[in-house]
Formats: structure tokens, C-alpha cells, sequence
């Protein structure tokens, strides 16, 4: 598939700027301004990989919590990722009743998710089975680490998807750890494509480090599935740099080489790489856009640091729909 | 030495008072001035302090009895003092005779639930508490039905319904519907059933008269009503009343024009701020002034001179139907505004009404008012509510024609009778005592 | 006026619905073709196709996660559960999802879908078969329970559950669903969710009572009628959010309450109806507040006396109520 320099551009720029986002909150963590973070460090390419090969703003997705880039690849902006971490008013999410990166958006068709994984798979299901119904041409994405896919939800959903043959993709992101276990203990099988196949639909293991390749594969997918060819499952391969969350510590369970070794591939490396490769950015485009990128990150902290909370009442609103405004 | 409780006198012509509960126990130590125990008389309730510190020794008296004023009740001394025996027994006041407690059973007795302590009554209920609270109920006269003989909800809505405990809500006020015209009944009249009581000495000397068991020659066609308590005891104070001041009573008439123009503009006003606004206040007003002007009025006869005294307290004679006439005191009458008045005469009334009244709403009053003019009576000659020296009667106020500058006009007019004791005052003061409420009136700002 | 059992009149509901708005669809397990295993669905499958009315998988969690994605979707989900004793894999999608969702997302996004069930015992269903499931959804705002009692009521409820925008548990008594018969009119009509009702006025106690208690309930007090004792009887309907106000004034008016259920006692629904009661017409009560209720024993057994032995009956209602009147 040939892509065209602006398009690389625009997906480079998504995950330059998800990177910086991601950086910024561990340091505000760290520095004791916000509460928690949970990171997507590694996975930008696959997710803007994935995003980019929907129509953004037309087909649904269902993420999780590790899609910061996806979902700033829909449209999600600085200041609103900086007001879920603060916890201030505005948040378009939940209204920051959400813990962060409990992502939801629903001017981009971002189903809010919920904390217990997996779940957000069946209702993946539940949408494609309402575009077949309906028959529309859209499609779901939904998205989870390889350890989701242990849970009845996730079989449930593949299953449900399998055979009512439903327009969605099920994007698993295999980081190699759910928080601490790798994916040995969470399957007997090589990757969980394999387990696809079993419940009757096509699988794929591919590079997630490669954004343009995602981008290509999961492209051809969305086609399929618009035509009532659905559902189909890939697995992108990466590594998770960070640890699970700003609560984890990793050097419980994995050595500091192996997280040293495994940063050689990290996807905006490469991917910057390549660009350089193709002539399409030089060193000096490259620092220009990274100070632009932390630029916008700065910009958008301050933004967050001076929105007011929500008033504290608010909290009692809304248990029922009666009660939403433009509801 | 120890020291007595009595029971005081609760008003200026109660004789007696029931004792409806201790608040203390044989053996408490009590304080001066806290509360031993709740009394009534003259629908007034109220809680007596103790005139000493010290340990209470002894009761002598029991809940529900009904005893004269003075009566000793207990004694207050030191833990191991002895109590008095039947000298101590000596009433402090002119009335005497024997002091048998007399067990008393009132139909109604508003008294201070406890809620669910009282052991005798059984498991209360909230809701029974609430209702016996609601309704003034005392829960001991009602039979319960439920488990165990438990007092249920319907045995007290029962209960309610068959005593008919509720307030009347009259349309008029009290005061401007007829009373029987006779003032100022004592306590144990106007609630015989409470006071099945031993009479004040005075009305002893009356048992020599004339019972109606005697025979009456009876033509057919005639009938004997029997004498009743109320209208015994109406009788004797008639009688005293007339045997005790020489009545004279002079009228002159009054043109209420200027009254009544200010009261038809300032009644709405009032009534916007929770004031019920009544010609009453206007007769008190004048009266007030009056005795102001003339001071001789506000007095009482006594042996040792003619007591002019300082505050004007006016009665005002309030009609509460089948239980008889209470004179409510409106205190330092000549202090109010036509406002303030309306305000004091409306709660009074209502206190009156809701046998709320305290003992100090019916005593010290100075001088009366008897409006009976509500049914259309025009004059009337008074008796005096000893031991005052005059009472006003207000008469109908009607639309009359009169004379006005050799022109005749319509005026509502009304006719004041005073009753006055020849005795402290003579006809020109009274004269001139009357006229000057006439000229209040009449030249009404 | 036609008269039907309770399972024709909650079908006949399900079929006014589907007719009238297209996004309305019923997915379960043998809905299709075999029209429901209590006939719930009985010719839907043929008159509306298999778009409308769909066969689920074997898989609870499912049904309810599929409906939940196609509410999001916009569509008005029907989600049958077969037995109220299998609904506990929903749970997750129930609790962490439905019931959250609109709260987690301030609004922006809503889960208009009903979930029903037959609940209850009395049929000889044995353990798991005859359970009551109403107090784990009475706890959960964000919820509506709802339980019908009479064949006009459920037809007429379950047409406001799917008009509702909100997720609404819908638990129907089987043991109602043939033998309660009445009168229930062709014409269109609904009867809203929230109000209870006073299906019997009464002086001397309360009966609070729901599903096939409250029809049990009418029978004791007729007998207790024999006795001298008027019961009013109160058909609680909605239980989440529940009726204060009717509950109070009935309270206020007869001085002694009698709630009733078939669930285990301890930690029921009716705890929480005690509790109202308590706490705000404790000055109305002329009696403490009463609960006959299913013993504490894990589930209904299947030997008929020994289900007869768990079962509350008018004969158990009559004796408790009995000696409350007489308190």
C-alpha cells in the first residue's frame, strides 16, 4: 500500500504528540500534581495505526484505558487529556468522575469504558450487531491488552461476532505483560489470533511497532468488514516500556536490561527513523516538531492547572437519563 | 426546722387548686425555687417552686387531689429532720375548715405525656403518644383493646371521637358574643366536676339557706328547674357583689363615627400583619384614658382607706359558651397603641380559648369591660367584679338618627353604661369619668 | 375486554413495541422459533424476522453486554434472560456497565434496554429455577426494578420499561405467568413506571407485597375481612426507585405495616421498605413493622413439601397479618 507523505505525516505527528502527553504525565506524577497515571508508551503505532484506518468520526470504537493515542487520533485534545488528570470541570469524558484515561468521547462515537477489562468487548458486539441491523455501513474497532483476552466477556464478544457475522475488529495489544504477567501465563496459545481462528473468525499476529504496516492491515480489515465481511482479530506485537500504571513497580517482575533491550523498539524511534529514511523529515523538521509537540503539552498543563473543579454537588447528578440536560 | 409547701392561691378569687403531679419524690433533694409540682385551677396550669433547699421529707398530699389554697402538701428539711404533726397542719389564709383530700376524676386533664414510661399504661405506641400528645389525651382513662389490653391507635381515635375533645373554632371574637352577664364566677363554678370540693366559707353559710329539696307550692302547669351548682354559686355572687358595693349606674350615649372610619381603614392593614383589629381595642383605649384622667376610678374600698392603685389593668369579659365567663387582664392597658391592644386582646382571647391562660392573665386587674351589647341590648346596669370600683357595660352600637349642629344625621351611636360603687366614687366623677370616654370616642384620631 | 394470562399479556407488550418503534429488538436464548421457553415470544420471531427477534448464544453475560452496545447504539434493546436463577454472569455488564454508564460519562452516553427475567418459585423449578434476584438490583442506582402482579400491570410496565431511557430490570412471577388471568384492553395504553398501588383499601394494617405475593396478598385479606380486620393492600410495582409517598400515607392511615416477599428474608427488599417505615412513619406506627418473608436457606427446594415449607402462601399472610390486627 502506497501512503502518502502528508498521511505519514499526520500519523507521525499523532504519535509524537500522544508521546509527549504520556511523558508529561509521568512527570506531573511524579512531581506530585496529579494522582494517577496509566501509560501507552510503546503502543502509539498501533493505535494510530488503527485509528487512521477507520473513518475517525463515523465508525465507533470501544478502547481501553492504555489508548491515549488512539484517542487523540480522534480527536481528543491536549487540554481535555490534561483535565482528566487533574480532575477539573470540563472533562468531556465523564465530567472527571472517571479516574484518568477511563477514555469516553462520544463526539467522536468513544464509548466510555469502565475499569473490570473486556467488557467493553461484548458491547463491541452490541454495536456491530445494531449497524448489521440497521444496515449501515459503519464498523467498531475495540481494543484491550492480550490479557483481556482471558475474560468470558472477551469470548463472548468474539463469539457473539463470529456468528452473526458483525462489522467489527477486535484490535488485541500484546505488550507482553498484564501488569506483571506475561502472556504464557494468560494462554496456551502462541498469541491470541489463534484463539480467533478457533471461534471462527480470521486472525493475524503483525508488527505494532510498525505503524504504516498496522495501518495497512487493519485498513483492508475495515473494508472487509464495511462490505459485511467482519468480524476479524489482530493481535499487534510491542513491548509496554513503562510500567502498568503510576502505582506499579516493575522491577518486581522484569529486569532493567530487559526493558533497556526492548527500547530499541520503540515505534516513535522507528518510526522517526523511517521518515528520515524516506526524506520525508530531516533531523532539524524532527526537533522543530518535538518542540512544538512539548510546547502544546506545556500550553495544555497550564490550561488544566487553572480550570476550576467541579462543584462539588455535582456529584450527585446524573444516576438516571431523565436527568441529563441534552440527554 | 423544716419547712412547708403550700398551695398557693392561683388567682385573685380561687380558692383551691388540684395537685396534678409531683415532680419530686419522698427523699429527693431539691433546690430552691426548682420545680415540686404541677398544679391547677382556673384552667391554669402551673409548676410551683420550691421555697427551700433541702431534702423533701414527706408528702402529705397525692396527685389528683383537689385542696384549698394554703394547704400544706409537703415538707422540705434536712434528711433527718422530723416532720411536723397536726399543728403544722394549719392553712395560712382566712380560708379554713377540714382539708380531706378529695379524690378528683376529671374527664380531661391536659397534663405532659411521658412517652412510653408509664409502666400502668401499658406498651404507648408512637403514634398513641403522638395523638395523646396532639389531643391533651390522658392515656389512663382510656381501656385498650390490643394485645395484653395494649392501648391501640383506634381505642384513642375512639376515645377522641366520643369526648369531642376538639377545639371549637368561633367565627366572632370571643368578647363580641354574649356572655350570661354574670361576671367573674369562681373556679369551682365554672368547672364544677374538678372541684368536687368542700365550699369556701362563705357559701357554708349559705347551706342554711333554703335547699330545693323544700317544698315549693306547684300549680299544674308550672315546673322547678333544680338549682344546679353553676347557677347556685351564679346567685351567691350576685348577691354578695350587690350586698357589698351600692350600685348606681349612669349612661350617656357615644358617636362611634370617627371610630368606625378608622377601624374600617385600618382593619385590612392589620390583619396583613396577623392583627385582628376589633372595636374592643377602642373601647379599652378610651377607658384607659380615662383612668388616667380619673384615678379614682382605678381603686378598691378597703378598711383602711380607698386603694388607688397605680396600674390599669383592664378585665375584659370573655364569653367561653357553656363554661361560663373568664376576665382576662390586659396590664398597663394605658401603655398600648390601637395595634399593641388589638394584639394583647387577640392573644389573650385565644389563651383564653385554648385554656391556655396563666394565673397572671386573670388576677391584679383594676377595673372591667362587659360588652353585652352583641345582642342588641342597648343599656344595662352591671354588677360590679369586686373588689373594683366600676364596670363599664358597652351597649349595641346601632345606626340612630341624631341632632348634629340643628340638622339631622345618621350616626352609628352606642350607649355606655357605667356602673360605679357609691361608695368610693359619687355621680360626678363617675359622670365625668364617663364622659371623658364618651369624648375619647367621639374625637377619635 | 379480552382477558389474558400474564405471559400473553407481556408478549402481547413486546409485540405493540417492536410494531411501534423499529429500534426495538428482543435477543435471548430460544426467543426465536421456539418463541420462548415459557412462550414469551411466541410468534414475534415469525412476524418480525430474525433481525428483530434474535437467538443468543448460550451465554448471559452476552445478552446483556450485546444489548448494552446496541442501546449505545441507539437502538431500544429487549434482553431476555431465561430464568432470573442465570443472571448472575450478566452481573458484570449489569452493575459495572448499564447501571454506570450514563453517571461515568455525565450524561453523554445512555443504556435504554430492558432486562427481563421469570423470577420466582412455586412451579416445582427446584433450587435453580425459583430464585429471587430483586435485592441485588435494588441496590444499584442507575437501575430501575420493576415487578408486575397482574397481567394488565405487566403488559402495561413493560411497555414503559422499553419507552424508558434508562437500563430497567423487568422481573416477571412465573409462577403468575398462566395462573393470573384479567381483563386487558386492545387499546393502547401504559402504566407508569414509579407509582405503586392501592389495589385494596383497608383501616386496621398494611400488606406491602409485589409480583405473585401481592396477588396472595388479596386473598388473605379477604379472609382477614371474615375475621373482622380490614387489611389495605399495596402493590408496590416499581421497587427501585420506590414510592415513598404511597407507602408513608398508607402507614400514616392504618398504623401497622406487613411487607411481604417470597426472597430470603435477611438482607430482602423488604429490609429496605422496613427501614423507609421506620425512619420516617416511626409517629404514625401503632405497631413495630412486620416482614414475612422466604427463610434463610440458600434456595427453594424441589420435594413438594418441602417447597411448600419455603413458598409464602395467602394461608402464611393471613396468620401473620392476623396477629398484627390484633396487636
Amino acid at each position: 500500500m502506497d501512503l502518502s507523505s502528508e498521511l505519514k505525516k499526520d500519523m507521525y505527528w499523532m504519535m509524537l504528540l500522544s508521546r509527549r502527553l504520556d511523558e508529561r504525565a509521568w512527570v506531573l506524577h511524579r512531581q506530585g500534581k496529579i494522582a494517577f497515571h496509566i501509560s501507552g508508551i510503546g503502543h502509539e503505532a498501533a493505535q494510530v495505526g488503527a485509528a487512521f484506518a477507520l473513518k475517525r468520526g463515523y465508525d465507533w470504537v470501544t478502547p481501553y484505558y492504555r489508548d491515549l493515542a488512539l484517542m487523540v487520533s480522534l480527536g481528543l485534545t491536549s487540554e481535555e487529556f490534561m483535565l482528566s488528570l487533574m480532575g477539573k470541570a470540563g472533562e468531556p469524558g465523564s465530567g472527571s468522575r472517571q479516574m484518568p484515561s477511563h477514555f469516553g468521547l462520544r463526539r467522536v462515537n468513544a464509548v466510555s469504558h469502565s475499569a473490570p477489562v473486556a467488557t467493553q468487548a461484548v458491547h463491541a458486539a452490541g454495536i456491530g450487531l445494531a449497524i448489521k441491523i440497521k444496515k449501515e455501513k459503519k464498523v467498531v474497532l475495540t481494543t484491550f491488552g492480550e490479557g483481556s483476552t482471558s475474560q468470558g466477556e472477551w469470548y463472548e464478544a468474539v463469539n457473539w461476532a463470529a456468528v452473526h457475522h458483525l462489522p467489527v475488529i477486535f484490535l488485541v495489544q500484546n505488550n507482553q505483560y498484564a501488569i506483571s504477567v506475561p502472556p504464557e501465563m494468560q494462554m496456551a496459545v502462541k498469541s491470541s489470533a489463534d484463539k480467533a481462528c478457533g471461534l471462527g473468525l480470521p486472525g493475524q499476529m503483525i508488527d505494532g511497532t510498525d505503524v504504516f504496516l498496522v495501518y495497512e492491515i487493519i485498513s483492508g480489515l475495515v473494508d472487509a468488514a464495511r462490505n459485511g465481511n467482519g468480524p476479524a482479530l489482530v493481535e499487534a506485537k510491542m513491548y509496554r516500556i513503562t510500567p502498568h500504571s503510576s502505582d506499579d513497580d516493575d522491577r518486581t517482575y522484569r529486569s532493567r536490561e530487559e526493558v533497556e533491550e526492548n527500547k530499541k523498539f520503540d515505534p516513535l524511534l522507528i518510526t522517526q527513523k523511517r521518515l528520515m529514511d524516506e526524506g520525508i523529515y530531516s533531523e532539524k523538521d524532527l526537533e522543530d516538531l518535538d518542540k512544538k509537540a512539548k510546547q502544546m503539552v506545556t500550553d495544555a498543563v497550564k490550561i488544566a492547572e487553572d480550570a476550576p473543579y467541579p462543584a462539588a454537588e455535582e456529584a450527585a447528578y446524573p444516576v438516571y437519563a431523565e436527568e441529563v440536560l441534552n440527554a | 426546722m423544716p419547712e412547708k409547701v403550700i398551695m398557693p392561691k392561683l388567682g385573685e378569687s380561687v380558692v383551691e387548686g388540684t395537685l396534678i403531679k409531683w415532680l419530686v419524690k419522698e427523699g429527693d433533694h431539691v433546690e430552691e425555687f426548682d420545680s415540686l409540682m404541677e398544679v391547677e385551677s382556673a384552667k391554669v396550669n402551673t409548676e410551683i417552686p420550691s421555697p427551700a433547699s433541702g431534702t423533701l421529707l414527706k408528702i402529705l398530699v397525692e396527685e389528683g387531689t383537689t385542696v384549698k389554697a394554703g394547704t400544706i402538701l409537703g415538707w422540705i428539711g434536712e434528711p433527718d429532720e422530723k416532720v411536723p404533726t397536726e399543728e403544722g397542719i394549719v392553712a395560712e389564709e382566712d380560708l379554713s375548715e377540714t382539708n380531706q383530700p378529695i379524690q378528683t376524676k376529671s374527664e380531661v386533664i391536659a397534663s405532659k405525656l411521658n412517652v412510653g414510661r408509664d409502666q400502668d399504661l401499658g406498651f404507648i405506641s408512637p403514634v398513641v403518644a403522638r395523638l395523646a400528645r396532639e389531643n391533651n389525651i390522658d392515656l389512663s382513662l382510656i381501656t385498650g383493646t390490643g394485645n395484653n389490653n395494649r392501648i391501640t391507635k383506634k381505642d384513642v381515635l375512639q376515645f377522641i371521637e366520643k369526648s369531642g375533645e376538639l377545639e371549637v373554632e368561633p367565627e366572632t371574637a370571643a368578647w363580641e358574643t354574649p356572655g350570661e352577664g354574670d361576671l367573674f364566677r369562681p373556679t369551682e363554678l365554672q368547672f364544677p366536676d374538678r372541684f368536687k370540693s368542700t365550699q369556701p366559707p362563705r357559701e357554708k353559710k349559705e347551706e342554711q339557706v333554703v335547699p330545693a329539696k323544700k317544698q315549693t307550692p306547684v300549680s299544674s302547669g308550672d315546673q322547678i328547674i333544680p338549682l344546679t351548682k353553676m347557677r347556685k354559686a351564679i346567685a351567691d355572687h350576685m348577691v354578695m357583689s350587690k350586698h357589698t358595693s351600692p350600685h348606681v349606674t349612669t349612661v350617656m350615649e357615644a358617636d362611634m363615627k370617627l371610630v368606625s372610619d378608622h377601624f374600617k381603614i385600618n382593619k385590612e392593614l392589620f390583619s396583613r400583619q396577623g392583627i385582628r383589629l376589633t372595636y374592643s381595642s377602642y373601647f379599652v383605649a378610651a377607658t384607659a384614658l380615662a383612668l388616667r384622667a380619673y384615678p379614682l376610678v382605678n381603686s378598691s374600698w378597703t378598711d383602711n382607706g380607698i386603694l388607688v392603685k397605680n396600674a390599669i389593668n383592664i378585665g375584659l369579659a370573655t364569653s367561653l359558651e357553656e363554661e361560663g365567663l373568664i376576665v382576662p387582664v390586659i396590664k398597663n392597658a394605658d401603655g398600648y397603641s390601637i395595634s399593641g391592644l388589638a394584639r394583647v386582646i387577640g392573644d389573650l382571647v385565644n389563651r383564653a380559648r385554648s385554656h391556655q391562660l396563666k394565673p397572671d392573665d386573670v388576677t391584679d386587674g383594676t377595673f372591667s369591660i362587659t360588652n353585652h351589647g352583641t345582642a342588641g341590648s342597648l343599656f344595662a346596669t352591671p354588677v360590679i367584679n369586686q373588689p373594683q370600683a366600676g364596670i363599664l357595660g358597652v351597649g349595641a352600637i346601632k345606626k340612630r338618627v341624631v341632632v348634629i349642629n340643628d340638622a339631622i344625621a345618621i350616626r352609628p351611636m352606642v350607649y355606655l353604661s357605667f356602673t360605679f360603687d357609691h361608695r368610693i366614687l359619687d355621680g360626678s366623677t363617675a359622670d365625668n369619668f364617663l364622659a371623658k370616654i364618651v369624648s375619647v370616642l367621639e374625637n377619635w384620631q | 375486554m379480552p382477558e389474558k394470562t400474564m405471559v400473553e399479556a407481556i408478549r402481547d407488550a413486546m409485540d405493540e413495541e417492536l410494531a411501534r418503534d423499529e429500534n426495538v429488538f428482543i435477543v435471548g436464548e430460544d426467543v426465536g422459533q421456539r418463541g420462548g421457553v415459557f412462550r414469551a415470544t411466541v410468534g414475534l420471531f415469525e412476524k418480525y424476522g430474525a433481525d428483530r427477534v434474535i437467538d443468543s448464544p448460550l451465554a448471559e453475560l452476552s445478552i446483556v453486554g450485546v444489548g448494552i452496545g446496541a442501546a449505545l447504539y441507539g437502538m431500544k434493546p429487549i434482553c431476555e434472560i431465561q430464568f432470573a436463577d442465570f443472571i448472575y454472569p450478566a452481573f458484570n455488564q449489569i452493575v459495572s456497565e448499564a447501571s454506570k454508564m450514563t453517571y461515568r460519562s455525565n450524561g453523554t452516553w445512555t443504556v435504554p434496554m430492558v432486562i427481563r427475567a421469570p423470577y420466582g418459585g412455586g412451579i416445582g423449578g427446584g433450587l435453580y429455577h425459583s430464585q429471587s434476584v430483586e435485592a441485588f438490583f435494588t441496590h444499584i442506582p442507575g437501575l430501575k426494578v420493576v415487578i408486575p402482579s397482574s397481567p394488565y400491570d405487566a403488559k402495561g410496565l413493560l411497555k414503559s420499561a422499553v419507552r424508558d431511557p434508562n437500563p430497567v430490570i423487568f422481573l416477571e412471577p412465573k409462577k403468575g405467568y398462566r395462573l393470573i388471568k384479567s381483563e386487558v384492553p386492545d387499546e393502547e395504553y401504559v402504566v407508569p413506571i414509579g407509582p405503586a398501588r392501592v389495589s385494596r383499601s383497608g383501616e386496621d394494617l398494611t400488606i406491602f407485597a409485589y409480583g405473585m405475593m401481592h396477588y396472595y396478598a388479596l386473598q388473605a385479606a379477604e379472609q382477614l375481612e371474615q375475621e373482622g380486620y380490614s387489611a389495605e393492600v399495596v402493590d408496590l410495582r416499581t421497587l427501585y426507585p420506590v414510592d415513598r409517598n404511597t407507602i408513608l400515607k398508607s402507614v400514616k392511615k392504618t398504623g401497622k405495616a406487613l411487607i411481604v416477599h417470597e426472597d430470603n428474608l435477611t438482607g430482602g427488599y423488604g429490609a429496605e421498605i422496613a427501614a423507609i417505615i421506620a425512619e420516617h412513619g416511626f409517629n404514625d406506627l401503632d405497631a413495630p413493622v412486620r416482614r414475612l418473608a422466604g427463610p434463610d436457606v440458600p434456595a427453594v427446594p424441589f420435594s413438594h413439601p418441602m417447597q411448600e415449607w419455603f413458598m409464602v402462601n395467602p394461608e402464611k399472610i393471613f396468620k401473620s397479618a392476623l396477629e398484627l390486627a390484633r396487636y
